[in-house]
């Protein structure tokens, strides 16, 4: 009978009972979603720019207000935002989807394959930590010829919250794309500690 | 401080205290509720004690100020915040200035002006190529006109009402009519006349097929030269009426596609188009059916005298429709590239006909029902009322009577439905949302208000007069020739100014006066002056219906509205040799020009292209270059160009003329010309 379930979830994938595997399915499915989605913004505000204006990042990109925040970092200095990241961005582009799919063949495969799904974990904790090392390195590498290069002290910008430089006011605040893969980090991991189950059909 | 008086202009001395003190209260409960909600008004109540405070401050200011309860009244009226803005714009004609002007109502902040037929350094209007290009095509005989005196202003419409799309202003001195596009407030257009030298007034047809402009002066078609005598006034000299088709999706006037009806050298000037049950026609006042010319009179200075002669002038009817199927079944010839209807074929295919109207008329103004067409004769104090469908009735009767050019003409008994006397000098009338109709009075600088009636000639009654200040032209209300007027504003456009402001020399500002006819008694809110040419009219069109952009899409050239092949491109700017001509590329961003120098050798010609690469709102770039003329604005996301031979070694700041940024003064580069 095992061996015949066994050979059903292999055939058929819509068989998937176990619940580790369908949390590790379902991970899948969140870290996909994510990744068209913001994980990060930054709004900022001053008298002349009553509405604000916000970039956010994704997992291979940079949206908003691009040019006009590299406008106005120019005077002081700071990176133009494309040049924030660029390596993790352009991987992000095949890595993305490849930990989904890792993802995907670890519900699917089950027993020892569910370690595949580890990169999902990893994911949001690389990019809190990278996030953080950028921001570190942007605010603390302003061009020293720049204009305003004497007015503004090397900072690093906040990750979360308030914050602001010259007479701006900055919030910082992670979005639904980031929500999602610490969902999905959360499933994977609590799959992973479930021991003893079965494959998916081995049951 | 205008509520301060009573009618004869004279301070209302004996305004009493309890008076006084009820406007205050008013003021304060309008300051206090803000709206009529009902729970907004709860809550006032339950702060009356912070509307006194409110009110006692009023008081305390309006008491220092020297100001009545209808000042304060006023100023509630008009005044709008910091941070709001306005519930219609006003597109006023520039005068001689040859410019248009945008100005906020009930504020009456003036917001724009806007470049037309005379260059304007602060927008590079005339020096950019391309705004050259469009002074050019309304070059006169290959002179190229760098003034104009811009008189009526029309905004396209759709239905018999204004659309927000287009507006369109005329050029009296050389006969020319240019296109405002209402998406960025710009002229894109000029077309010259090739009939006349002089025109008058421009409206549209109800659907904008057309814009309809009527010659002024009586000349010899083309301008040819001859004598000016009776005898060659009469045979030679001649007025006409232009359609030019108006291509909407081009948003261009279509020469190829437009006609003009030669008419009569009566000095036709203001016109106005049939609306719903009237559409098809146009309607044509005129002056000098005497014919009279310069130095006809016991050897002159005589235009006053003897076009002044006749009890009666003409209104012109002319058949638009009619006119057109005669164009598009070719049964028409060219002048001067136009096709161009003879007075003959005109009158044969019943595409004109006259009506007597009173002593040199001006006004001719059809009303939002379009049944009926309002005529005023400056000289006469009634403004007159005809009746469309009496006017068919008494064409297809027949039998009727004709000028010496043997053009019909309906008998004004059988075209008239009422007469109202309104006062001295009755110009101009307009529409207002209250469902009345508002004439302006030239010599007893005042504004009538008035009942329409009906057919039977009842109804139309004089309600009140209200005096302005001073010699009253065009009024203009909001929609107020449209078949669907609204607001509770009427602007006098007066001409001169007198006391009204702070002395500036012999040049008075003109007067804008915006009217209240919300109430029993129309009352005067506010004084506006314009410190330059007589705004001639203006038309007032619903914020709603207007949505400009504020950042151009990247690369734009604003003549196509479309993005420029040949713009600068980011990152590759420099000066390149092209063989005849350098070109410069460049980009302009705060705080640089890139290249930030140019070096051409002495004796190139020099083609400059500019574009703003910036997207934010605002962030308007400017360029100026010292010796060679040259001044640019070029607003973000625009290309503009400009040509020029360096003829002269030297160097050449250019800098950026708008102050865009903190490090504006540092946005500037060299020209080196060696």
């Amino acid at each position: 009978m095992s061996h015949i379930s066994g050979v059903q979830s292999a055939q058929s994938p819509l068989a998937l009972r176990a619940s580790g595997s369908r949390a590790l399915l379902i991970a899948a499915v969140l870290l996909a979603v994510s990744l068209v989605l913001p994980w990060w913004h930054m709004t900022m505000y001053a008298p002349q720019y009553p509405a604000g204006l916000s970039a956010s990042a994704g997992v291979f990109s940079i949206h908003g207000d691009v040019t006009e925040i590299n406008e106005l970092n120019h005077y002081i200095g700071f990176m133009p935002l494309e040049h924030v990241a660029p390596i993790e961005r352009r991987a992000g582009i095949v890595l993305g989807p490849l930990i989904v799919l890792l993802a995907l063949a670890a519900a699917f495969l089950g027993g020892p394959w569910r370690l595949l799904a580890t990169p999902a974990v990893v994911l949001p904790v690389f990019t809190v930590a990278d996030l953080a090392g950028w921001l570190w390195y942007a605010g603390n590498h302003l061009d020293p010829h720049a204009a305003l290069s004497t007015s503004v002290a090397p900072w690093t910008p906040h990750m979360l919250g308030p914050g602001g430089v010259g007479q701006f006011h900055t919030f910082a605040m992670f979005d639904p794309g980031f929500a999602l893969a610490v969902a999905a980090a959360v499933l994977v991991v609590s799959a992973l500690r479930r021991r003893h189950r079965p494959a998916v059909g081995q049951r | 401080m205008q509520g301060s008086e009573n009618g004869d202009g004279k301070p209302n001395a004996t305004i009493s205290r309890s008076a006084f003190m009820g406007g205050l209260g008013t003021a304060g409960a309008l300051l206090a509720t803000g709206c009529n909600t009902p729970q907004a008004t709860t809550a006032a109540a339950s702060r009356n004690s912070a509307a006194a405070v409110v009110s006692g401050d009023a008081r305390k200011i309006a008491q220092a100020r020297g100001l009545m309860p209808a000042d304060v009244a006023a100023a509630l009226k008009t005044y709008v915040p910091s941070g709001k803005t306005d519930d219609y714009y006003m597109f006023a004609s520039g005068g001689h200035s040859g410019q248009v002007l945008v100005i906020g109502v009930p504020s009456m902040r003036l917001l724009k002006v806007i470049p037309v037929f005379t260059p304007e350094s602060y927008g590079g209007w005339g020096y950019s190529s391309g705004s050259r290009d469009v002074l050019k095509a309304g070059a006169v005989d290959g002179t190229v006109i760098t003034h104009g005196d811009t008189h009526h202003p029309t905004f396209s419409e759709t239905g018999g009402d204004y659309d927000g799309r287009f507006f369109f202003i005329n050029d009296k001195v050389n006969a020319r009519v240019a296109v405002i596009d209402l998406r960025d407030f710009e002229c894109k257009q000029i077309v010259k006349n090739p009939l006349t030298l002089s025109n008058h007034g421009v409206c549209v047809t109800p659907n904008s097929e057309y814009v309809v402009e009527s010659s002024h002066y009586g000349m010899p078609v083309g301008w040819k030269t001859s004598d000016v005598t009776k005898e060659a006034y009469r045979k030679r000299f001649r007025g006409s009426q232009t359609y030019w088709k108006f291509d909407a999706a081009k948003g261009r006037i279509d020469p190829e596609r437009s006609f003009a009806v030669e008419l009569p050298p009566y000095w036709q000037d203001i016109l106005d188009a049939g609306k719903l049950g009237s559409n098809g026609w146009t309607f044509t006042n005129s002056i000098d059916t005497e014919l009279a010319v310069p130095e006809d009179w016991h050897g002159g200075p005589a235009m006053e005298v003897g076009a002044s002669q006749h009890d009666m002038d003409f209104l012109h009817l002319l058949n638009w429709k009619l006119a057109e199927r005669l164009v598009q079944s070719g049964g028409v010839s060219k002048v001067n590239g136009l096709a161009y209807i003879p007075l003959e074929q005109a009158v044969k295919e019943g595409v004109l006909y006259l009506v007597p109207e009173p002593k040199s008329p001006h006004g001719v103004d059809v009303t939002p029902d379009g049944k009926y067409v309002v005529v005023s004769g400056k000289l006469d104090p009634h403004v007159s009322i005809y009746g469309f469908t009496k006017i068919q009735q008494a064409i297809a009767k027949g039998h009727l009577r004709r000028d010496s050019y043997g053009v019909p003409i309906v008998a004004f008994e059988d075209a008239l439905v009422a007469q109202v006397k309104v006062g001295l000098g009755p110009l101009h009338t307009q529409f207002g949302g209250d469902g009345h109709a508002y004439t302006s009075l030239f010599l007893d600088s005042a504004v009538a208000r008035w009942t329409l009636g009906d057919d039977s000639g009842k109804g139309w009654n004089l309600l009140e007069t209200l005096p302005v200040q001073y010699n009253v032209g065009h009024l203009a209300a909001p929609h107020g020739d449209t078949v669907h007027p609204r607001g509770g504003y009427v602007v006098a456009l007066n001409k001169w100014s007198l006391d009204r402001f702070l002395p500036v020399g012999p040049f008075y500002p003109r007067n804008l006066q915006l009217i209240d006819n919300t109430g029993e008694k129309m009352q005067v809110l506010y004084d506006m002056p314009i410190g330059m040419a007589e705004p001639h009219y203006a038309q007032i069109i619903d914020t709603k219906l207007l949505k400009p952009i504020d950042v151009y899409p990247k690369n734009t050239d604003v003549f196509t509205m479309a993005a420029d092949p040949k713009a600068p491109v980011f990152g590759k700017e420099g000066t390149f040799d092209r063989g005849d001509h350098i070109v410069v590329e460049m980009s302009m961003m705060r705080s640089e020009f890139r290249p930030d120098v140019v070096r051409v050798k002495r004796g190139s010609r020099v083609v400059w292209r500019l574009n703003n690469v910036e997207t934010a709102k605002n962030a308007i770039h400017g360029f100026a270059l010292s010796k060679y003329n040259i001044s640019l604005s070029l607003e973000p996301g625009k290309v503009e160009a400009i040509e020029f031979v360096a003829d002269e070694p030297g160097v050449y700041p250019y800098y950026c003329t708008d102050f865009c940024s903190a490090l504006h003064l540092e946005m500037m580069g060299y020209l080196v010309v060696a």
